[in-house]
């Protein structure tokens, strides 16, 4: 038998950075030699942000889940593949978006869901709401307002946007790391990461404005 | 070098102002459009906000039937590998302790 000391529970072990690169390691090579509460540890420790990303890319509950389990279950049975070159948690969220993105493409065409959609050049100059927001838009809103409103402003972006920001600003890839597991060059992640943030800017300026602040221009 | 940037180019360079990438020559004539271009400055200012907020917005906690469904897959999944005569798997416990 392996080791008894497995955490499983989430909220039983302090949420660690991703991209730890020494912690993942140690912990992928021992479920690599069998010892399955390692790899429950690395579950414990990056399954809600699993899930997050898949229900964000995918807008689907019941398809987030099975991208939850279907991403871990892949990486679990194909360990032996994973050189180790890349980050465990950027091997992992590289699946988990392929697995997302296969979802989706089977609810909408393909050109909608496509990472490779040629993009509308000067888009991200174009900015109309400008007004500076409350000081702290998390002692206007409640938790779960605030939640609402940012997942709200994040799912209408169209998804070669939307999948981009959530890498680089809500699971804090590097630049090069979303590139690698997106397959897409740097170039292409720097434009669409301004795109996004502009668009969410825009979005969150609506709910966020200070009060009083109501003119409207345009860059 | 830019001399003078319009607002369209400090658009063009909000990103590498904002991560802290731009050159120190370019970053130091961005300094000078934001701190000289009130609309600039309320766009840099929310969209560092806009970062923030997420970057500050925990994932919610996974259900707990969630999370045992894929406890349990995950064991079913080394059984067969142990089966198929992986002898070193083991599967893990299916509740949390």
């Amino acid at each position: 038998m392996g080791t008894s000391t497995l955490v499983l529970n989430p909220t039983q072990i302090n949420p660690v950075p991703p991209g730890t690169v020494d912690g993942d390691a140690g912990l992928v090579e021992q479920s690599r030699a069998g010892d399955a509460a390692a790899f429950g540890r690395l579950v414990a420790k990056y399954e809600r942000k699993i899930f997050r990303l898949a229900r964000h890319i995918t807008q689907n509950q019941e398809d987030a889940e099975d991208v939850l389990q279907d991403a871990f279950l892949k990486a679990y049975t194909h360990l032996d593949s994973f050189e180790g070159t890349a980050k465990f948690y950027t091997w992992l969220v590289r699946i988990a978006v392929n697995e997302s993105l296969m979802r989706l493409r089977k609810r909408r065409t393909s050109k909608e869901v496509s990472l490779d959609e040629p993009l509308d050049t000067g888009e991200e100059t174009v900015v109309r709401e400008i007004a500076v927001w409350e000081a702290t838009p998390e002692q206007r809103f409640s938790q779960q307002e605030l939640r609402g409103i940012l997942d709200e402003a994040i799912d209408s972006l169209s998804p070669i946007y939307r999948t981009v920001f959530l890498l680089r600003d809500v699971e804090e890839l590097s630049t090069e790391e979303t590139a690698e597991a997106l397959e897409l060059s740097i170039p292409a992640v720097k434009s669409r990461l301004l795109r996004a943030r502009l668009q969410l800017r825009e979005r969150l300026t609506r709910q966020f404005r200070h009060k009083g602040d109501d003119f409207f221009a345009v860059v | 070098m830019i001399s003078l940037l319009s607002c369209k180019d400090f658009l063009g360079w909000l990103n590498d102002y904002l991560d802290d990438t731009a050159d120190p020559g370019i970053r130091e004539h961005l300094q000078e459009h934001v701190t000289s271009c009130p609309n600039c400055w309320v766009i840099f200012d929310t969209t560092k906000k806009t970062i923030q907020v997420y970057k500050g917005m925990e994932p919610r906690p996974l259900p707990e039937a969630l999370h045992d469904r894929l406890i349990a897959a995950i064991e079913k999944t080394c059984t067969a590998k142990k089966a198929a005569g992986n002898e070193s798997c083991d599967p893990p416990p299916t509740r949390p302790l």
